[in-house]
């Protein structure tokens, strides 16, 4: 088993290592580290707005660059957080908490430097849980019919919309909208039309990279527009030799890096549990078991290392469901999905033998990847802190070109740019009710197959609905789905929402994008 | 927000009233529509089913979404921000309207600069200068990108081109 997995890997190293996907790969990571840094510009829209470029491209360069962007989004989040106090990116936001005052102390150089290696430690991790896990998990997968397939799915989606930030129904009624989204179109088994009005550029249903880049720029461009103050850049000044930590600083680090992986690692494995959760998870685990907790908040080691440490071991993480089940854990992976899907590659257990080249060759291309960042980001942190001084004025219309002609380009056709228009300010409009969107992405791209394995799985049992609770796999499955809601219910009811998450203070209100900082501490049925 | 005795008056005044009405609606369309289709029977389902049961399913959500507002002791039950930016919202909006126009009649460097420009004009602090600096430099690279490196099957310049 494990040698297969080794001798599979190596074969994925060589697909990785070939010239052209090396570079897409060294691209992704590239513009990921830059967007990860610029406020405002979060890996979802990125993704999106390189996905149409990928249509000419061979799909194992395609993942490879678009799965890099997620994650060198990952590593440039940190510097925000730790340089300029702003929380822009969810998952990185618990690290303003100890990252910036060690800047102000002037330590800011040694925090970078022990993030950039916390992350390693955190994705390498995550990476090898990936190698040995999926196989597994395919294993098993291998053996479900459209009833086990069908419960899954309805665990994946409410694990994904009701752990995600934000109220648990509203994250339900987003994903339930996806599901309807998704279902627009010519019906795939009878042929006939849903929902399109007449309007023939919607028989093949609303397009995936119009509804992101409504939902995700269009409408994040609408709520940023005019808020975003200029930076503080006072004390972005770091030297490279800034960041290399002292011994004892490493030592001290050491610990809590590992915890926080392992904290990270776990959360991985709880579909819908992104890295964020994981952040502030782990943030919250070292706090408790630390001897002097009181001193976090003012520059503690540990306080950075830990939560930027489970980030990327849960980045890396969620990989494994998406890839090895075709049930994406959250938005960024539905995209992903989505990508690998326009390519003509059907995601799910069968994937990894049916496209060992791809499911490999990323595995791989996330340690090269990683080694990447790691080189790129201790010299081009200085290079990144200096874009930080571009003005939104001139970052969001230059990215609305990008909007349009990326969805244009995707089919050459207007009537995608007009439904990017509509989505977005739809998207504005539920973000304003306090509805977050990223759940319908998740239920817009497990639409079609959900609905298709609902009717097969109905037809198989002549019509019996039982049939989910009478096989054992998925009655598992929807007892889960069961204690999940369960939980949520108690949690409610007994009014406290999230005691061992509740951040005591949270990183003073910077002015500048305010409703890119998490509104609510993401709500979740830990103990 | 201030004391108010009625429960209605209160359901007013919160904003996951509105955020539930709104997937009531959404989902009464969503039903109302999928009836029309042909739901058939569980075992061998029709194309209007699964819509229509999201769309019962997605009114039922949102009548929990706007009870529960009752309960909602939130303080700021704003559904616009502080300060509303309607003109940029409305460039915005604008910008790939004018991107479909332009592109549509007069080819990709009109339609770029156009989007920019609207787009960039929503800025408070935007001037005239700035913001056409800013759609020349985006139209430059972007139709160099976008038409000679990539290759988009877009005209440059056109005059309402046979598209």
């Amino acid at each position: 088993m494990i040698t297969t997995a080794l001798t599979d890997l190596w074969h994925g190293f060589g697909v990785a290592l070939e010239p052209h996907n090396l570079w897409w790969c060294f691209v992704g990571v590239l513009v990921g580290n830059m967007v990860g840094v610029l406020p405002g510009m979060g890996p979802l829209a990125t993704i999106s707005i390189l996905l149409p470029l990928t249509f000419g491209m061979k799909p194992v360069g395609a993942i490879l660059m678009l799965a890099g962007v997620m994650y060198g989004a990952q590593y440039g989040g940190a510097i925000c957080s730790i340089l300029l106090n702003l929380p822009c990116h969810p998952p990185h936001a618990v690290t303003c908490l100890d990252g910036f005052p060690m800047t102000k102390q002037g330590r800011g150089g040694v925090a970078l430097g022990l993030t950039v290696i916390a992350s390693f430690v955190g994705a390498s991790w995550g990476i090898t849980e990936m190698i040995f896990l999926s196989p597994l998990l395919v294993r098993a997968a291998l053996q479900f019919g459209p009833t086990e397939v069908c419960s899954l799915m309805l665990l994946g989606l409410l694990a994904g919309s009701t752990l995600a930030r934000g109220s648990p129904v509203k994250g339900v009624a987003m994903t339930v909208l996806g599901l309807f989204l998704g279902s627009v179109g010519t019906d795939l088994e009878t042929g006939s039309e849903r929902y399109t009005f007449g309007l023939t550029e919607l028989d093949d249903g609303i397009e995936l990279i119009a509804l992101a880049l409504g939902l995700f720029g269009l409408a994040e461009f609408m709520n940023s527009v005019n808020q975003v103050a200029p930076i503080n850049t006072a004390y972005t000044n770091v030297r490279l030799r800034d960041m290399r930590p002292s011994k004892a600083e490493f030592k001290q680090a050491f610990l809590p890096m590992w915890r926080g992986t392992i904290v990270g690692s776990l959360c991985s494995l709880i579909p819908g549990t992104g890295p964020t959760i994981a952040s502030f998870v782990a943030y919250a685990t070292e706090k408790k078991i630390s001897r002097h907790p009181e001193k976090f908040g003012t520059g503690l080691i540990e306080g950075v290392v830990c939560p930027e440490a489970s980030t990327h071991s849960s980045v890396q993480g969620d990989f494994i469901p998406t890839m090895s089940l075709g049930i994406p854990g959250d938005a960024v992976m539905a995209l992903l999905l989505g990508a690998l899907m326009i390519q003509g590659i059907v995601p799910g257990p069968q994937l990894i033998s049916q496209h060992p080249d791809i499911f490999w060759g990323l595995v791989a291309s996330f340690w090269i990847g990683n080694i990447l960042l790691v080189l790129l980001n201790v010299p081009l942190i200085g290079i990144w802190v200096k874009m930080l001084a571009i003005p939104y004025r001139y970052l969001y219309p230059s990215a609305m070109f990008f909007v349009c002609i990326g969805v244009y380009a995707a089919n050459n056709d207007f009537f995608q740019v007009g439904e990017v228009a509509v989505i977005g300010l739809f998207g504005y409009i539920l973000l304003r009710l306090g509805f977050h969107p990223a759940p319908i992405l998740l239920g817009f791209v497990l639409g079609p197959r959900f609905e298709e394995n609902f009717r097969r799985a109905m037809l198989i049992s002549r019509g019996d609905i039982t049939v989910f609770v009478q096989r054992p796999i998925s009655a598992v499955f929807i007892a889960l789905c069961v204690i999940l809601i369960g939980s949520q219910i108690y949690f409610r009811l007994r009014g406290s929402k999230v005691d061992v998450l509740k951040i005591p203070e949270h990183p003073p209100a910077t002015p500048s994008a305010p409703t890119l900082t998490p509104q609510q501490v993401p709500a979740t049925p830990a103990e | 927000m201030r004391p108010s005795t009625s429960p209605l008056q209160l359901l007013l005044g919160k904003r996951d009233f509105y955020a539930g009405g709104l997937m009531i609606l959404l989902g009464l369309g969503v039903a109302l529509k999928g009836s029309t289709y042909r739901a058939g029977t569980l075992m061998h389902m029709g194309p209007g089913f699964l819509p229509t049961a999201l769309g019962i399913l997605l009114v039922l959500l949102g009548i929990g979404i706007a009870a529960a507002s009752l309960s909602d002791t939130e303080e700021d039950q704003r559904i616009l921000p502080e300060h509303p930016e309607w003109w940029a919202w409305f460039c915005i909006l604008m910008s790939p309207v004018l991107f479909i126009v332009f592109g549509r009649y007069f080819g990709m460097a009109p339609a770029t600069f156009s989007c920019v420009f609207i787009a960039a004009l929503g800025d408070r602090t935007a001037s005239w200068l700035s913001t056409f600096v800013l759609s020349t430099v985006v139209t430059i690279f972007g139709v160099g990108l976008f038409s000679y490196f990539l290759q988009v099957p877009l005209p440059v310049f056109t005059w309402r081109g046979s598209l």
